[in-house]
């Protein structure tokens, strides 16, 4: 369990320390997210005109809680990135020597991503209350949201993660991205599910994003919807990709 | 009445922003026909001397002619005299060999006519007619260099400048690249300009040698006279006895000068070159002494190098080495054991 | 100035020859044109449903989405173009290859053109697909077939001068990782328009300003309008004029950024 948890907090440190000391990283992995709020609510802004559209806490708050939860998901697609550039610079094959318990890399990782998603989703946070957001959720609901997004990050940092290490090099990045990036918006980005129509009414109705962003949605404008659902996918989502990083873990310990 | 200098230089200074004077005041002149090496270690200011001179870089004062041409005010005239195979081979890895003597041929004006023709002759030269249709990313790094020569022949220039064009390179490779450059200046009359790292490369190569360290030439003149310049060539004995060390010093100390070793070896310096070591294995034989070992160690480059700035070239970088004892004073005790 | 014997070759043969080269990389590096192809298609494919309930926004014009939408994958197609001329010229210039063309009499304006060459057939070849996939979702194209053919020349016309864009990043910056990393901010740039919304439509008081005052949203509402509107003169001379202002500047600050990485006499 000790190493277990030093090999955790030795990579967990490096994954934040580096990520704060890269700008090139750093930067667009929170001007981005800042950057959709702006477009999205600030372009669409007049969608809540659109009749049927019911959000009490207002568009800005409806896109914050998309953008809050994308850039969680992609904290942890970015971390993929980073294992695959350890990959191809050589670093984790120094990290599989070194580690006296291995799983101990992944778990490390994912603390990094979540730790990253801290930086990017306070400063998104702070940006879309600047902005006039309002804020419906009672204490325990935002507690509720950040769990959610928490639970999101995780899943996909799993997923990053583990491809990354089948993978082995930075060429995975497009590999690892899509996936995340048509899931994340075949849901109900910039309208309600009950405004979609036609095939992405279809695809949206069974994207287990959807529900996940509904809950997310619901605890911020305190009319929870399918919050125990949201949790039940995204723990199972968590169990799949975790037994998903366990297996690339052991692909990239079988090619040395 | 001599011709007028292929390359003639004259206190060319090269400096950077916020940076040392990488080429610091040069003086040189290369002959028609000539191959002159530039010798020196990383960061001396080799390469940034090419590039002034092939006119991609300007120089910061100082003056050159290349071909009769002033670098900065004739660059167009320099360039179409001039080929250059430089630093980095920088060919497109996606392109064939064909392709690239075709673009550059295209490019140097060579009529459409002849272009195709021009292509096959310089391909067979460099022995890339087999893989000429391969791109390029496929290639070794002896062809890619042998390309790289192709490409800097393609419009026929009098002068040529090779930066480092072996670095790299395995020792078959090497050996070919160096029989080509030696045909094209002694055969084809072709003004070779070429800097090296390696001493070998220089001592095989070179018609003259220009040694320069930190921007300054600190030395210029034949590899012969450069060596001799320094030294006298050395034989290293050890005896079978060590004990008969006194006796062999006996028998050696008419040659010239002589060191004793903390080993028992004794090593003289031959004046008269190593026609005398004929002399010297008479001399011991006749003395009755019998040696375990005995080497002939030949001034190289690096001695010159060495006795120019303190330093050895082989193994040195950019950044500052303690300075070595100069070898008039050690002898020849600095070379054993390499 | 050539070697004696030789005559310079002409402005074009010089052009052609460079072109030659950058078309060939292009051809052969296929797989690398799949993902900007794509990916403005999977967006169009997915705003152009998630968005429709935008058509009931009072105001909005009396299209579908999807052709609302249309002008947008030439866009981004566009900054495609932009990553792809900007990064090949890097690597050029970070492997010396960019030195070998300044040796040879090239002059930098037929370096500059030909370079393009790969580019602007990515630009054609991805345009006929966006409205070839456009037609075949659904989409009419109000100003027929000669309006189809100029929305290619205009789509192709932005794709040159976005190719600008990408060179003069490669030349000033010289690193393909450089060009790459601003690439997020053209992505802005297109955001920050009349992409989504008609630009009376853009509620937010700052955002209608931005998107004003970006020549993006000039573009786009050109192409837009030979899709939904017909034959839009005012539209159409305000996308074209923009469309070759940006060209013209483009190309005007990589002849200077040209002369200076040249630095040859």
């Amino acid at each position: 369990m000790r190493r277990f948890a030093s090999v955790t907090r030795g990579v967990a440190w490096r994954s934040i320390h580096n990520t704060i000391k890269t700008p090139s990283v750093l930067v667009p992995s929170i001007l981005f997210p800042l950057f959709f709020l702006a477009a999205f609510a600030g372009g669409l802004s007049k969608i809540a005109q659109v009749p049927s559209f019911h959000y009490r806490a207002g568009y800005t708050a409806f896109q914050f809680v998309f953008v809050f939860l994308q850039s969680s998901a992609f904290g942890g697609v970015f971390t993929g990135f980073a294992v695959a550039r350890d990959f191809d610079s050589g670093f984790a094959r120094r990290l599989l020597l070194s580690a006296p318990n291995r799983g101990g890399i992944i778990a490390g990782y994912t603390i990094g991503a979540a730790l990253r998603w801290f930086l990017t989703g306070t400063v998104v946070t702070i940006a879309a209350l600047i902005a006039g957001m309002n804020v419906d959720g009672s204490g325990i609901q935002l507690i509720g949201l950040l769990g959610v997004g928490l639970m999101v990050n995780l899943v996909a940092a799993l997923w990053a993660i583990g491809t990354a290490m089948f993978l082995r090099t930075e060429q995975a990045g497009a590999v690892i991205q899509m996936p995340v990036f048509v899931i994340v918006f075949l849901a109900p980005v910039y309208v309600p599910l009950n405004l979609l129509t036609g095939w992405i009414h279809a695809v949206a109705k069974y994207n287990p994003a959807t529900v996940v962003l509904e809950a997310g949605r619901g605890l911020f404008d305190a009319s929870p919807v399918k919050v125990a659902l949201a949790f039940i996918v995204l723990a199972a989502g968590a169990a799949v990709m975790a037994a998903w990083a366990r297996r690339g873990l052991a692909s990239a310990e079988r090619a040395g | 009445m001599s011709a007028a200098p292929a390359i003639e230089v004259e206190n060319l200074v090269r400096e950077f922003k916020k940076g040392p004077r990488a080429v610091d005041g040069i003086d040189l002149a290369v002959e028609p026909g000539e191959i002159y090496g530039f010798l020196g270690p990383n960061g001396a200011g080799k390469s940034t001397t090419v590039l002034m001179l092939t006119t991609l870089l300007p120089p910061t004062s100082g003056r050159a002619s290349v071909g009769g041409y002033d670098i900065v005010r004739d660059g167009a005239h320099v360039r179409a005299s001039i080929g250059a195979a430089l630093q980095e081979a920088a060919l497109d890895a996606i392109l064939t060999g064909r392709e690239h003597l075709m673009l550059q041929g295209t490019l140097q004006g060579i009529p459409r006519s002849d272009r195709a023709r021009r292509t096959q002759e310089l391909l067979n030269r460099v022995g890339l007619s087999e893989a000429a249709d391969r791109r390029v990313g496929g290639y070794s790094g002896g062809m890619k260099r042998r390309l790289d020569l192709a490409l800097a022949l393609v419009h026929e220039p009098r002068i040529l400048f090779l930066d480092e064009p072996t670095t790299g390179l395995d020792l078959q490779s090497r050996t070919a690249l160096w029989a080509e450059v030696d045909r094209l200046a002694h055969e084809d009359g072709i003004t070779v300009f070429l800097t090296t790292q390696y001493l070998e490369e220089a001592d095989a190569l070179a018609d003259r040698v220009g040694i320069i360290d930190h921007g300054h030439i600190v030395a210029e003149d034949t590899p012969e006279n450069l060596k001799a310049e320094i030294g006298y060539p050395t034989v290293e004995v050890l005896p079978a006895d060590v004990s008969l060390g006194d006796g062999f010093a006996s028998a050696l100390e008419g040659f010239g000068k002589l060191v004793r070793g903390d080993d028992g070896s004794i090593a003289v310096q031959l004046p008269g070159g190593e026609a005398q070591l004929a002399e010297v294995v008479r001399a011991l034989d006749a003395a009755g002494l019998h040696v375990a070992s005995l080497h002939l160690h030949q001034p190289s480059l690096d001695d010159v190098f060495l006795a120019k700035t303190g330093r050895k070239l082989e193994g040195s970088s950019d950044e500052a080495e303690e300075p070595v004892e100069a070898p008039s004073r050690r002898g020849r005790r600095g070379r054993r054991g390499r | 100035m050539v070697a004696s014997g030789l005559s310079e070759p002409h402005l074009l043969a010089q052009i052609g020859a460079v072109a030659r080269r950058s078309v060939i990389r292009t051809i052969r590096q296929r797989g690398l044109l799949v993902f900007p192809i794509l990916f403005p298609l999977i967006l169009f494919a997915i705003n152009g449903s998630a968005l429709s309930a935008a058509t009931k926004i009072p105001g909005f014009p009396p299209v579908s989405y999807r052709a609302f939408l249309l002008a947008v994958p030439f866009m981004q197609g566009a900054l495609f173009v932009a990553v792809t001329a900007g990064v090949d010229l890097a690597r050029d210039i970070e492997s010396g290859f960019f030195n070998r063309l300044a040796m040879t009499p090239v002059r930098p304006s037929a370096m500059l053109a030909g370079q393009m060459g790969g580019p602007l057939l990515v630009a054609a070849i991805q345009s006929v697909i966006y409205l070839i996939v456009g037609i075949a979702t659904g989409v009419g194209i109000a100003s027929g077939v000669g309006g189809a053919l100029v929305l290619l020349a205009l789509s192709v016309l932005i794709a040159f001068g976005f190719a600008g864009v990408g060179t003069l990043l490669a030349l000033r910056f010289g690193s393909g990782e450089a060009v790459q990393a601003m690439f997020p901010l053209l992505f802005v740039t297109l955001f920050l328009s009349s992409s989504s919304l008609p630009r009376n439509l853009l509620k937010v008081s700052w955002f209608h300003f931005v998107a004003t005052y970006n020549p993006a949203s000039y573009l786009i509402e050109g192409i837009r309008s030979l899709v939904i509107s017909g034959w839009d003169a005012r539209a159409l001379a305000l996308g074209f004029g923009f469309a070759l202002a940006i060209l013209v500047l483009t190309i005007g600050l990589s002849s200077l950024a040209m002369k200076n990485r040249l630095q040859r006499s």
